[in-house]
């Protein structure tokens, strides 16, 4: 904090009057430091952001790289009008979220819950076990669960069907990626084994929350529930909000997992089309880099529009300890 | 010193039987979720082990096994379980099948014998007992293949050779390791350097430019992907590892932000004792500041490293059609869709991309683990 106060001091100085022959040099050696950045920001992220958009308003497709035609805005009229699939995999992507943020949301703060009573036993090692499938690579732990998820061989069905009599096991069972009404359940429950750093970031926050608050509203009659939702919850709540972030993100190009079960052809029926998986067709399949641009940024558009309604509402329901309110 | 009262005693006794009642429930209640929670890992251990046989026989235990056969003279025969009641007028219980009997059907008793089935007849057959042989053939009413085969405990350890093998291994491991290795060592050194920038020096507009550091962690990638793509394409670094490597030595907000939460948590006292005993701001930032922060470098290097050997979307964008420079999860998923039915090998496969990570996290979970809290809740 120093830090900021004393920097803004000297700025401030340096407005008024010549800056001191120190600040320039103080100046001018934090250019050199940042500098990597300054330039990488440049290269790998305004000028391709740029081009990005400039890219959304030609026709290029890299099996002709002469050919590049000024088609204006035909590339962004395609996606929003004409195309049907842009939208609609927009769709996809939501409804798969709605499906999944909550559950991988609910599931991690469970587990920390978990993790965090005094009554569980083993806590380190079982917090190093829950974390560890995210160690698994992307690719590997699909596989593994596609495996599992075998409508004929995999344990799932097996063990539904031998321990629950569940009718599970063949065509006529559950068919976890063939289905498209299950599919996005069946991928919400690959999505459990990532979520270790939801986990243990959640588990932190718990940790921090003061034990007093719990004692006083144990005196005061509260029980397990009403502590839960009227202590626990909102004191985490900067952490859920955190997570939710980086969870739309990371919904936002959802592709490993599409990609490895069924190449991006959005089987079942189209049901895992979804935006970064029609991105990735577009642009490196089809190689319609335009049009893939557009979609790109449509991406873009999107993501900055849920951030901004995201931090809007954060001040109804996050609750940030050091703030006035 | 007082002693408390029965009716204390009684509440303290219910509390710590309350209490125990609950650790047992908890404690319980956390196993069986792990339980569940591993049982794919378990599931990919035991599949890998099967033969291609047994992962598609119907009535196959679920432990690694294969069906024993018996050879005798030259000749391999499969061993079957067969149940044969010691009385001849055995009343065939209701509900049950003549051929299907097990031995508690068996209202005279009976016993089962593992026999090694000879002539396959559709409605009778023929076997060889392996343990007198020379008694000849025995016949047998019914249908043999209504029978169980003999299934004993047989691992194949051979199926992660062979995966070894077919994937290539070697070759994907030591690109990913490069990969991994050039990006951590570029990435952590100008994001160190960087972080050290905002984090001590008056640079002017500088919060400006850390939100933008920020915004670039959640800029999705797909918005800048293109253009550089037909630039590295141009420039004939489509196919290379230049396109994946290159960028990483121009630092990441992700690590920006790491790195600068810790140095701005170190005292400015030492570092002012420097600059008055003469010492440049990279002499500084080498032999004062690199040295004490060990801990949030070590944090850094490990999350890039392992965020590298996972990664997967630019590398299959600026790799495709060349195999030879594909990282495990690229090799992995072109492996998959080669050989989809040998689900034997896809399992052995991704458990040996998984080995290093895992037990790297083991060993050194504790940094791990503090490292995520710190980028997560510090906010």
């Amino acid at each position: 904090m120093t830090t900021a106060v004393s920097d803004k001091t000297i700025s401030r100085l340096n407005q008024r009057k010549k800056p001191s022959s120190l600040l320039r040099y103080r100046q001018r050696w934090g250019w050199v430091f940042i500098s990597p950045w300054i330039i990488g920001f440049i290269l790998f992220y305004f000028l391709p952001m740029l081009a990005s958009f400039g890219f959304s308003l030609v026709s290029f497709n890299l099996a002709t790289p002469d050919q590049i035609d000024f088609i204006g805005s035909d590339n962004w009229r395609r996606a929003l009008i004409q195309d049907p699939e842009v939208l609609a995999s927009f769709g996809k992507t939501f409804k798969f979220s709605i499906i999944s943020l909550p559950a991988g949301m609910i599931f991690s703060l469970f587990l920390a819950l978990l993790l965090n009573s005094k009554f569980v036993h083993g806590k380190i090692l079982m917090r190093t076990l829950f974390y560890a499938p995210m160690m698994i690579p992307g690719v590997a732990a699909t596989l593994i669960w596609s495996g599992v998820l075998n409508e004929q061989t995999g344990w799932v069905n097996v063990l539904l069907q031998n321990i629950f009599g569940i009718q599970a096991v063949g065509t006529e069972g559950i068919r976890w990626l063939q289905n498209p009404r299950l599919i996005y359940y069946t991928y919400t429950l690959m999505g459990f084994w990532g979520i270790g750093n939801a986990m243990v970031i959640m588990l932190a926050g718990l940790q921090n929350v003061p034990t007093e608050l719990y004692e006083a509203a144990e005196i005061d009659g509260a029980g397990y529930f009403q502590r839960l939702f009227r202590i626990t919850l909102p004191l985490i709540s900067p952490v859920i909000f955190y997570n939710l972030i980086i969870g739309i993100i990371g919904l936002m190009q959802y592709f490993l997992v599409p990609y490895v079960l069924n190449g991006g052809d959005g089987s079942p029926q189209g049901a895992t089309r979804f935006i970064a998986v029609w991105f990735y067709k577009q642009s490196f399949t089809f190689f319609n880099m335009g049009y893939g641009a557009t979609i790109a940024w449509l991406i873009f558009i999107v993501g900055i529009i849920l951030t901004i309604v995201l931090f809007g509402s954060a001040r109804y329901w996050v609750y940030y300890a050091g703030s006035e309110e | 010193m007082k002693r408390p009262t029965t009716h204390q005693r009684q509440l303290w006794m219910s509390k710590r039987v309350r209490e125990g009642i609950n650790s047992v429930l908890l404690t319980g209640l956390t196993l069986l979720v792990l339980a569940v929670f591993l049982m794919p890992l378990l599931y990919g251990v035991v599949t890998a082990l099967k033969t291609d046989n047994q992962i598609t026989t119907l009535g196959a235990p679920w432990w690694p096994a294969t069906a024993r056969t018996f050879t005798y003279e030259g000749q391999t025969y499969d061993i079957f379980r067969v149940v044969e009641c010691d009385a001849d007028d055995n009343p065939i219980p209701w509900g049950r099948d003549a051929e299907n009997l097990t031995v508690p059907d068996c209202f005279w008793g009976g016993h089962t014998y593992d026999w090694a089935l000879v002539v396959r007849q559709r409605e009778h057959a023929e076997f060889l007992d392996p343990e007198e042989p020379e008694a000849g053939l025995i016949r047998w009413e019914g249908r043999w293949r209504t029978l169980e085969r003999d299934w004993m405990f047989d691992a194949q350890w051979g199926n992660f050779l062979k995966a070894w093998n077919t994937i290539k291994f070697p070759r994907l491991l030591t690109n990913t390791l490069i990969y991994a290795l050039v990006t951590t060592v570029g990435v952590v050194g100008s994001s160190s350097l960087v972080a050290y920038g905002f984090a001590r020096f008056p640079i002017p507009r500088k919060n400006l430019l850390f939100m933008i550091v920020m915004a670039t962690i959640i800029l999705p990638g797909a918005v800048t992907l293109i253009p550089t793509y037909a630039v590295f394409n141009r420039i004939g670094w489509v196919g290379t590892w230049l396109p994946l490597m290159v960028p990483a030595f121009f630092a990441n907000g992700y690590n920006i932000f790491l790195l600068r939460q810790f140095f701005m948590s170190i005292p400015r006292e030492i570092e002012e004792a420097a600059t008055i005993d003469g010492a440049g701001p990279l002499r500084i930032f080498t032999s004062i500041i690199l040295p004490q922060s060990m801990p949030a470098l070590m944090a850094a290097s490990m999350f890039h490293f392992f965020f590298a050997w996972n990664h997967f979307f630019e590398p299959l964008v600026y790799l495709a059609g060349n195999p030879n420079k594909f990282p495990i999860t690229v090799g992995l998923t072109a492996f998959n869709n080669l050989y989809s039915q040998q689900t034997n090998l896809i399992q052995a496969a991704s458990l040996i991309s998984a080995v290093l990570p895992l037990l790297v996290f083991m060993a050194a979970q504790r940094v791990f683990l503090q490292g995520i809290v710190f980028t997560g809740v510090d906010k």
